[in-house]
């Protein structure tokens, strides 16, 4: 559904993309994991017919991203990072607008939004602009999804909204996608990525790995370790400071330990932990997750530079 | 045409839910017609003077009188000796100051000469010139009246009319000029505002990435800017009529459509601006100071093109303003028809098909 080969893209001073090739399948749902800065909003852009590849070619549904601008400008629903729908306008006015600029009706593919909009429909006068962060989310859906598109393109779109409407937003990508629809979401939560059928690791405009996102973590060969104390910032620098500690990351409450050819085992830093006087000390081996995965690519990246 | 229909919705919806572009569209002209109206002047009104009399006779005190009774006059203050003169000059309320020599009647009839010394603040030269010429026409006004008799040798009585304002209006002058200023703002800010905010909301990539084709999106953005700033001009026209009296001698339809013309070469201006501003300060930016000073300053609204130096006067003719300040100076106070302003009108025309052009070519349909 979108053929992606050898796009590059730079800017003034630095280079975006570096000739990404990358294949989305009908129906599927699709994300672009990476950091802020690692070219997924581009990529997306390039998709989009916003902005013209350097070198390489895309297809969207079988049109150049090129020459077929305006066909694909038909067929795609796309949620840009920033809100970006009118906020003098009602929430009404704003899903009307947008239908009949896609020469639509909003009854004629009310079944398509349907799940999305009933929530928000209490606020149907109210200007976008007062809504909350998740409203105004679901309105954004809803207008991106108003013509009923064969691909459906969301930049970050769950990027600073509360945890409970992150859940429904997936849930609801989840429906969509049974409807047919191709999805391809970028996010930069690495907690998202095991909701996609399969994603792309993106860095410094370079696809890391694409795969599901379960076989990504099983493919990862390393043992991970998480460590938790009352005292985090010491806790992850004694630990960087083990004699065999390869890397430690802080995720979230626990820092993230991988010991120099996995032969760390967990009394090992439990003995270690208690002697440095840490309190509270929690030590356990669990399964890799995607974040771990991504950063020790990323060092594998950095240090091949 | 459902699709343009409800984008102009839209655009409506913006213009009249933000209380600071109904201010500019409506409160910034009434005010500005009435500021200029009453700040731009070249007539006089109720100036304060004061009257030194050395001689305090009949005869002075008759010229006084006929001063004061002009309605051009107020009289602030009776002086006593000539020390008093810098001092009132100083606090700045008199404009100008009357001194009549001593035994001024007797002198006038015996001599026939008598001595009117007048002094005005010149701080502001403009004035001190009206003043001046003001009060001498009417000393000498009276004294030919009071003495038909008296002859001065080989005298040239020049009688001068002022054709097309006969009572030198500077209403006539401005209210042209304030409607260049005002439709330029009005028409090529706006539109170059209302879509630089597209860009700068991000609003602008969901156009883009819409089946809207470009045209569609321009036509979308001008047309509630041309028919509001129509009744903009309508509601100047109307005001410069009944409150300063000025005349529409020729065609209003004429006029209008002269307006109309005017209005679209400035909005095509705008649509320019914001093709080339990235954002919404930028775009004011290039409006204000690239279109309304020039407006201001080189139309010949304020300040007559002749007198400018040669460099500014060869730049006087890209301003568009310049072409229909002339066009609406020679319907409204002329009464002419279009035979004797279609070199303007060719003009404007031509500038208009030239924004035009060369904004639908750099309209960007993509991003970058």
């Amino acid at each position: 559904m979108i053929e992606i080969s050898q796009i590059s893209k730079s800017y003034e001073d630095v280079q975006a993309l570096k000739e990404i090739t990358l294949q989305v399948n009908e129906g599927e749902l699709f994300g672009l994991i990476g950091p802020d800065g690692a070219g997924k909003t581009t990529l997306m852009r390039i998709l989009m017919t916003l902005l013209l590849p350097d070198t390489g070619e895309a297809k969207m549904n079988g049109f150049d991203v090129i020459k077929d601008f305006k066909k694909i400008r038909h067929i795609v629903g796309y949620m840009p990072g920033r809100f970006s729908l009118y906020q003098d306008l009602s929430v009404e006015e704003n899903l009307n607008f947008f239908a009949t600029v896609f020469g639509t009706t909003v009854e004629k593919n009310y079944d398509l939004i349907r799940d999305i909009y009933y929530q928000i429909e209490p606020f149907k006068t109210r200007r976008a602009g007062k809504l909350s962060g998740g409203m105004k989310q679901k309105l954004a859906l809803s207008c991106a999804l108003i013509h009923k598109p064969k691909i459906l393109v969301l930049d970050e779109p769950t990027t600073g909204v509360d945890a409970v409407s992150r859940k429904e937003f997936w849930e609801m990508l989840k429906k969509l996608q049974k409807k047919e629809i191709t999805i391809l979401v970028s996010t930069p939560y690495m907690d998202e990525a095991t909701l996609c059928d399969r994603v792309a690791l993106i860095q410094k405009g370079k696809i890391l790995d694409v795969d599901s996102p379960r076989r990504i973590t099983e493919k990862f060969p390393r043992k991970i370790i998480r460590a938790r104390s009352d005292e985090m910032y010491r806790l992850i620098n004694d630990l960087r400071a083990f004699k065999k500690a390869e890397s430690v990351f802080a995720f979230g409450q626990y820092a993230h330990f991988t010991g120099i050819e996995d032969n760390v085992e967990t009394t090992e830093l439990d003995i270690y932990l208690e002697k440095l006087n840490h309190k509270n000390v929690l030590v356990e081996e669990i399964p890799p997750g995607i974040e771990d995965v991504f950063m020790s690519m990323q060092e594998q990246a950095v240090s091949s530079e | 045409m459902t699709q343009l229909l409800s984008f102009i919705k839209k655009e409506f919806f913006h213009i009249f839910r933000d209380p600071r572009t109904m201010l500019i569209l409506f409160g910034i002209p009434i005010a500005q017609l009435l500021i200029f109206g009453t700040v731009i002047k070249s007539e006089i009104r109720d100036v304060h003077i004061a009257i030194y009399d050395q001689s305090k006779d009949v005869t002075t005190q008759e010229i006084t009188n006929k001063l004061l009774s002009s309605g051009y006059f107020i009289l602030d203050k009776n002086l006593e000796n000539t020390n008093d003169i810098d001092a009132i000059f100083r606090k700045g309320k008199v404009k100008e100051v009357v001194v009549f020599g001593s035994n001024f009647s007797e002198k006038l009839t015996k001599e026939g000469k008598a001595d009117v010394q007048l002094i005005a603040d010149a701080s502001d030269p403009n004035t001190a010139r009206l003043v001046v010429s003001y009060t001498s026409g009417i000393i000498n006004d009276y004294v030919k009246k009071m003495h038909p008799n008296l002859e001065m040798p080989l005298q040239i009585q020049s009688e001068v009319r002022m054709y097309f304002n006969e009572e030198m209006k500077s209403a006539y002058m401005f209210v042209p000029g304030v409607m260049a200023l005002i439709l330029m703002l009005i028409s090529a800010m706006m539109t170059s505002i209302s879509i630089t905010r597209e860009k700068e909301l991000g609003t602008m990539e969901i156009l883009l990435v819409s089946p809207l084709k470009p045209g569609q999106i321009i036509i979308g953005k001008v047309l509630p800017y041309l028919l509001l700033s129509i009744a903009n001009a309508f509601v100047i026209v109307l005001i410069g009529n009944l409150v300063f009296g000025v005349p529409i001698s020729g065609s209003f339809i004429l006029l209008m459509l002269e307006t109309i013309l005017f209005i679209m070469m400035a909005l095509c201006l705008g649509i320019l601006i914001s093709t080339a501003a990235k954002n919404q300060m930028t775009a004011m930016f290039i409006s204000m100071v690239g279109l309304m000073l020039p407006t201001i300053i080189l139309s010949g609204f304020i300040f007559p093109i002749k007198n400018m130096p040669e460099v500014l006067q060869w730049l006087s003719h890209i301003m568009p303003a310049r072409y229909f300040i002339t066009i609406v100076r020679g319907i409204m106070l002329k009464g002419v028809g279009i035979l004797f302003v279609w070199k303007e009108t060719l003009i404007l025309i031509g500038m208009t098909l030239f924004f035009i052009v060369l904004s639908v070519k750099k309209f960007k349909i993509r991003l970058e």
